[in-house]
């Protein structure tokens, strides 16, 4: 498993950069001045909605379009205009793309042969990169044969029979359900740590990104709207799309109050309530903001509690809706101002508790430091 | 491969591409185009006693060439009343041809679309089928059932319809049989090929909203297989206009079609000019259906993609 | 809806017996002892007597050699180019004199082959002037001037196989390290040939029936079959066209038999596999 020395050893640089890519089709800009760095070894999704321009952004790295502006470097060269079949880069297909009339073996043993090593060499390769996907006891079938998980372990391991340094995945776990998806996930990570290959994925499922990535860039309309670790994303998200697009948030609108040395004071009229965090950020009194709070982070507790009912962090209001969803319940808490606040709860105490939170009064409250303001 | 700043970044492309295009269109240029061109020039010549048999274009005169230009031939052909009848009747029965072939071809092709999956192939193989066996044998064929002691005579007069045998072969009648007959499965295809695509959908729609099926059927199917409609009356109409073999074989004797005409030209009355004449006349009629039924294959393309 | 349902059904019956009676007569004549039409005599039929004339009458066999000849060469020669031409256009995008290219490979297929065949000899009799080749009219110019139509058809087959075909398999090929020509060849090809061998009998189809063109470009010694046949039947019925029709249809029709059974066969084993990887569920 030795892997061919790269031309530009220097492990601090980034292994793939991009400067200011763009791409046109026609009239419609794809993809926007999209700047990034990825890391040797690292595992990076790109994650998005349809139209956000992640698809053509990895593809664009694969060769299959090249950038209408803006350079990419993959290991020091620049590889803007090089075509597909002369970079170091492999790519796992969505539909998988496993070539018809070609046995598993012949599939897998292909890129090998454009490198022109001898047959003995091939074999020997093919039936090591098979084993590490335990499908070795497949090589006599033809695609059609397997099912979709065992396709999808083909194409992986005809990825990664050249050793690239970098794989590309689109989509890779989107055609399975819900259980092989979990394993396949694990597997994914087990062999890209075993292999140590740079991996980026394009992905339009949350859960897929978080579990998958060390780190991840946010995309839409073009543009990468964040990038950070998975944690980083989900509790610090820098705008409101970010924070909408991953998991749930309650946004809250409201103008600066008061801006002291450690604390923001913000009063959210719309939902008449006053939020005190230390969380700050550069504005001044009079602008407009929104608090973003998870609803995981907000804490429920019915009429008669010790609580105070009003002050800051805190809002009254009436249960509307309760969702069981097994471990946890959504709530959809209605407020006096008529605008709704999602709770999550996990259930504790299982579901007749629950049952007893519909149309109940009660006070939500949260911590200083659970939220997040956002200025865009 | 470095690029200045600023510069667009062309893909590579791999060397040899353009002879992938290049091959096919310097064959299609030297054996089709060029030909036209040739056809072209020789229609401004005039026939001689010679080999070839047409007076050369060019003369030289003191070492500097003088074009020749012939207009008799074009002359002949626009004042010979003989001529404009029967390009008018190749029209007429181009025409009519069409539209016989659209009346028996679409419900045949809106049968073979609705059919079940296993009929639908059998079918088409059904109707292709025919198209693979010699075009000139089935012509042929219609002659043997046609003539006054063939096979239709025949049985009418031993059907006690008839008491004379009539007369079935070298009419109007037997031509359009014979152009109907050959030319079916051009129409049929392409209005397969549109009527295949549509949603059934549509037409539930349509029942729903009170529609009954004639209604439904004229203001859902019917436009929406224009497209198909255009592209196989186009690929019947066009080359019935200059038809041969049939209207050789099965049509008239008094009034003959274009084809005809060009062909006793060039092989009875050794006149190449003028058969070149006729063949630029033709080729002007036929221009403006040609770019349309590329326009509607085009459309059809994008829409595919 | 039943009665409208029963009114295009009722046409297609009509219309395949429409397209089927003449083929049934010719075969069914063939067989009969007589030479009219109007008399079967069935004391002599049916007979295999016409068979015997077609079979040793020299004229139709040397025919039928060099209409044989003749075609597989311009169904070969058409078959690449058109593949050529179908690749470029439905692969290349936009490219410089791709509308022009269109226009060449779709005009061919509707043009009135009266001109086409005027305009061959004429470009062949130019040619002969200007620079010596071809020396005479005869199988080469047959040849020459059917590859000129019949590859139309062939792009047109090519062409419209490709625009269904999945790009993303020719991507992974290339990003697996293949250029161009060897993904066309390992992956492209094999996987279009059923669409190459249907041009290819397209092509001799075409090529083995043409009748119009051939008469203007074979010279003085050379006839085709439908030559042959021709001026045969310009003079009326003859049984033993009748014999060779009934051989050429059954020829065709076992082919197409042949062939389709084979892929019921290829689809239903296909089916079988894929069910049986579905069951094993890993």
């Amino acid at each position: 498993m030795n892997a061919q020395p790269s031309m530009v050893s220097d492990p601090a640089l980034p292994y793939v950069r991009l400067e200011a890519v763009s791409k046109k089709f026609g009239e419609f800009l794809a993809v926007d001045e999209v700047s990034l760095e990825i890391r040797r070894g690292e595992i990076f999704c790109l994650l998005g909605g349809s139209g956000s321009g992640k698809t053509t952004l990895l593809r664009m790295l694969a060769g299959f379009e090249t950038p209408s502006a803006g350079r990419i470097y993959i290991d020091g060269e620049d590889m803007s205009a090089v075509p597909p079949y002369e970079r170091p880069v492999n790519m796992m297909f969505q539909s998988y793309a496993l070539f018809p009339h070609m046995t598993v073996e012949k599939n897998v043993a292909f890129g090998l042969e454009q490198e022109r090593l001898g047959r003995p060499e091939v074999r020997r390769r093919v039936a090591e990169i098979l084993e590490i996907v335990q499908m070795s006891a497949y090589t006599g079938r033809r695609p059609h044969q397997l099912s979709g998980g065992q396709r999808q372990r083909v194409a992986l391991a005809r990825a990664l029979a050249k050793r690239p340094k970098l794989l590309l995945l689109d989509e890779p776990l989107a055609a399975l359900d819900r259980k092989l998806r979990e394993r396949t996930q694990f597997e994914l990570l087990n062999i890209q740590e075993r292999l140590g290959v740079t991996f980026i994925v394009v992905t339009h499922d949350q859960e897929e990104a978080m579990t998958l990535s060390s780190r991840m860039g946010v995309m839409e309309s073009g543009r990468i709207a964040q990038v950070g670790t998975p944690a980083e994303i989900y509790e610090a998200p820098v705008n409101r799309f970010v924070a909408d697009f991953i998991g749930s948030v309650n946004l809250m609108e409201g103008r600066v109050a008061a801006r002291g040395e450690r604390d923001l004071t913000i009063r959210c009229e719309p939902f008449g309530c006053t939020v005190r965090t230390t969380r700050c950020v550069e504005c001044a009194p009079g602008d407009t903001v929104w608090a973003a709070i998870r609803p995981e982070k907000i804490a429920l507790a019915s009429e008669g509690s010790p609580l105070e009912a009003s002050g800051d962090n805190r809002v009254r209001g009436k249960v509307r809706e309760v969702a069981y969803m097994g471990d946890v319940s959504i709530c959809l808490v209605e407020i006096d101002s008529g605008k709704t606040v999602r709770v999550t709860l996990p259930n504790r105490t299982g579901l007749a508790a629950q049952r007893d939170l519909r149309h109940a009064s009660v006070t939500l409250s949260w911590d200083a430091e659970s939220l997040v303001i956002l200025t865009r | 491969m470095e690029q200045r700043e600023g510069q667009k970044i062309t893909p590579r492309r791999f060397p040899g591409r353009q002879f992938v295009a290049g091959i096919p269109a310097l064959w299609l240029t030297v054996f089709f185009v060029i030909p036209f061109l040739v056809v072209l020039k020789i229609s401004f010549s005039e026939a001689r006693l010679a080999i070839p048999p047409y007076a050369p274009l060019i003369s030289w005169l003191h070492g500097l060439p003088v074009p020749q230009i012939h207009l008799s031939g074009y002359a002949y052909l626009f004042t010979d009343p003989l001529y404009l009848r029967s390009y008018l009747y190749s029209i007429m029965v181009a025409a009519v041809s069409t539209l016989f072939c659209l009346l028996i071809g679409y419900p045949m092709a809106y049968a073979i679309a609705r059919a079940g999956d296993a009929w639908r192939t059998f079918l088409l193989m059904l109707i292709v089928l025919p198209f693979w066996t010699s075009f000139l044998l089935r012509v042929y064929a219609w002659i043997g059932l046609l003539q006054n002691d063939g096979l239709i005579n025949n049985v009418l007069l031993l059907l006690g319809l008839i008491h004379h045998p009539i007369t079935l072969l070298q009419t109007d009648f037997s031509l359009y049989v014979g152009i109907v007959y050959s030319y079916l499965p051009f129409m049929i295809l392409p209005l397969y090929a549109n009527l295949e695509k549509h949603d059934p959908a549509f037409l539930e729609a349509a029942a729903d909203l009170g529609a009954r099926p004639l209604t439904a059927f004229l203001r859902v199917t019917l436009p929406q297989s224009l497209p198909g409609i255009a592209a196989g009356s186009l690929l019947v109409f066009i080359p019935v206009v200059g038809e041969y073999v049939i209207p050789t074989l099965l049509g008239r004797t008094d009034q003959i079609m274009i084809g005809r005409m060009l062909s006793d030209e060039f092989f009875d009355n050794r006149d190449w000019p003028v058969a070149s004449g006729v063949a630029v006349l033709i080729l002007l009629l036929l221009v403006i259906p040609i770019v349309l039924l590329q326009r509607v294959e085009r459309r059809q393309l994008e829409a595919e993609s | 809806m039943r009665t409208r349902g029963l009114f295009s059904r009722s046409a297609l019956v009509l219309g395949l017996v429409f397209l089927y009676v003449p083929i049934v007569s010719m075969i069914v004549y063939s067989f009969n002892n007589s030479r009219l039409v109007t008399v079967w005599d069935a004391a002599h039929s049916p007979t295999l007597k016409w068979y015997g004339v077609l079979f040793s009458d020299g004229e139709v066999l040397d025919a039928a050699w060099l209409s044989l000849r003749v075609a597989v060469c311009a169904a070969t020669v058409s078959t690449i180019l058109g593949t050529l031409a179908g690749t470029a256009l439905a692969r290349f995008g936009a490219f410089r004199g791709r509308s022009l290219l269109v226009g060449m490979t779709t005009a061919p297929i509707v043009m009135p082959e009266v001109i086409s065949g005027l305009s061959l000899l004429l470009l062949f009799v130019a040619l002969q002037q200007a620079i010596g080749w071809p020396q005479g009219m005869g199988a080469l110019t047959i040849t020459l001037a059917h590859i000129s139509f019949c590859m139309a058809y062939v792009t047109v087959v090519i062409q419209s196989r490709l625009a269904g075909f999945d790009e993303s398999l020719t991507e992974a090929a290339q990003d697996l390290g293949a250029r161009p020509a060897k993904v066309f060849w390992r992956i492209t090809l094999p996987l279009i040939l059923p669409a190459v061998l249907a041009g290819w009998l397209l092509a001799f189809t075409l090529s083995w029936d043409d009748l119009v063109v051939s008469q203007f470009v074979a010279g003085p010694g050379s006839s085709t079959l439908p030559m042959v046949i021709f001026s045969k039947v310009r003079l009326g019925v003859s049984p033993d066209v009748n014999a060779l029709a009934t051989l050429m249809v059954s020829v065709v029709a076992s082919g197409v038999v042949v062939a389709t059974v084979w892929m019921r066969h290829r689809q239903r084993r296909r089916e079988h596999d894929a069910q049986l990887a579905a069951a094993a569920n890993l």
